[in-house]
């Protein structure tokens, strides 16, 4: 029960936040993809590398364990693929789809009910996948700091100063 | 309709303090952000009413139980939060097409609905296929530098690009 009420109020900070950002409409969603507005890579990129500090202090002191998905080039390449022709298409991703919803965005709502049949769709799938596309390219959980030898902090300074590199470009580009 | 003018907070803004969130789940709760699993999970609830013997048979879905989860939990506040922050700052309207769809292809409220019920589904099976969507491949996965996390949010933008660029090819209508 904790767990729901854990998972709830969290979902309600991070919907209250992508709300805030802006980043849950369709015209932000697809001006990232049209290279003509780049609001989600700011929000996307600020999340990631503030969360990539913080999970690894905590992973570091014993606070934290990582949850690492594997990597099967088959599915991610190919999945990867038909997930952003999709995006493309809706202009949502699954999390911003239900924050659009509550802005009043009536279109995520036809998103969403095409997600639920594309889950249905893929259960259907899953056996045949599972034997084929699935057993591709199967790396498993591995990440860069093991790919590449090096400590995560390395990989972790290099990214942010990358990342704001990015930002300042993004910045006189005025995108 | 006259909506209220509102710009927001800085992406850079709400973005780290959605880095800290996640921080703050993980530490307390050890809870990863993620989004598309729960579609799976909702859609085995529906099928469980015409024929729950079915899916109590089918792998994908012993693999993810049709139940209600913390990420499930998560989803429905996604949409709870949004609504909260988008009335206090008045920027909550009905809409049913995106001003940058009604640009190029006008007011047609059918062909939007279609193209994103169509945009559903195959974003939803490319999702469960790649095993998570910008929320946890996007960001939870490349946050704790997951190899798997970088490739697909790379496709996610590839696959996007290909279509944008054929669907808003020519510029816009006006």
């Amino acid at each position: 029960m904790t767990d729901l009420i854990g998972g709830l109020t969290t979902g309600i900070l991070f919907g209250f936040l992508l709300q805030r950002g802006q980043v849950i409409r369709y015209d932000k969603q697809i001006g990232a993809l049209r290279l003509q507005d780049m609001t989600i890579i700011k929000y996307m990129l600020s999340t990631i590398c503030v969360g990539m500090v913080g999970v690894y202090l905590l992973y570091d002191m014993n606070f934290a364990k990582l949850a690492i998905k594997p990597t099967i080039l088959g599915g991610v390449v190919i999945g990867g693929l038909l997930f952003g022709i999709g995006w493309g298409l809706l202009g949502y991703c699954p999390g911003t789809a239900l924050a659009a919803l509550g802005e009043g965005r009536l279109d995520a709502g036809w998103g969403i009910l095409g997600m639920l049949v594309g889950a249905g769709l893929y259960a259907e799938a899953y056996p045949m996948l599972k034997n084929s596309v699935l057993t591709w390219g199967d790396f498993g959980k591995i990440t860069l700091p093991q790919v590449l030898g090096i400590n995560h902090w390395i990989i972790i300074v290099f990214f942010i100063f990358s990342t704001f590199a990015l930002f300042r470009w993004l910045h006189t580009k005025k995108i | 309709m006259i909506i209220k003018q509102d710009n927001g907070w800085s992406p850079y803004f709400a973005g780290a303090l959605s880095g800290l969130l996640l921080v703050f789940s993980v530490g307390v709760a050890g809870k990863y952000f993620g989004a598309s699993t729960t579609f799976v999970r909702t859609t085995g609830m529906v099928e469980k009413i015409f024929g729950a013997d079915r899916v109590a048979h089918m792998p994908y879905f012993i693999k993810e139980a049709p139940i209600i989860d913390w990420q499930w939990m998560f989803v429905i506040g996604i949409f709870i939060g949004s609504l909260i922050a988008a009335t206090l700052f008045g920027s909550f309207c009905w809409k049913s097409l995106p001003n940058t769809w009604i640009e190029h292809f006008g007011e047609n409220k059918t062909l939007r609905a279609v193209t994103a019920f169509l945009g559903g589904i195959i974003a939803m099976f490319g999702a469960r296929l790649a095993d998570g969507c910008p929320s946890g491949h996007g960001i939870s996965g490349s946050l704790q530098l997951a190899v798997s996390g970088f490739i697909a949010l790379i496709c996610f933008f590839i696959g996007g690009m290909i279509v944008v660029r054929i669907l808003y090819r020519g510029g816009d209508q006006s």
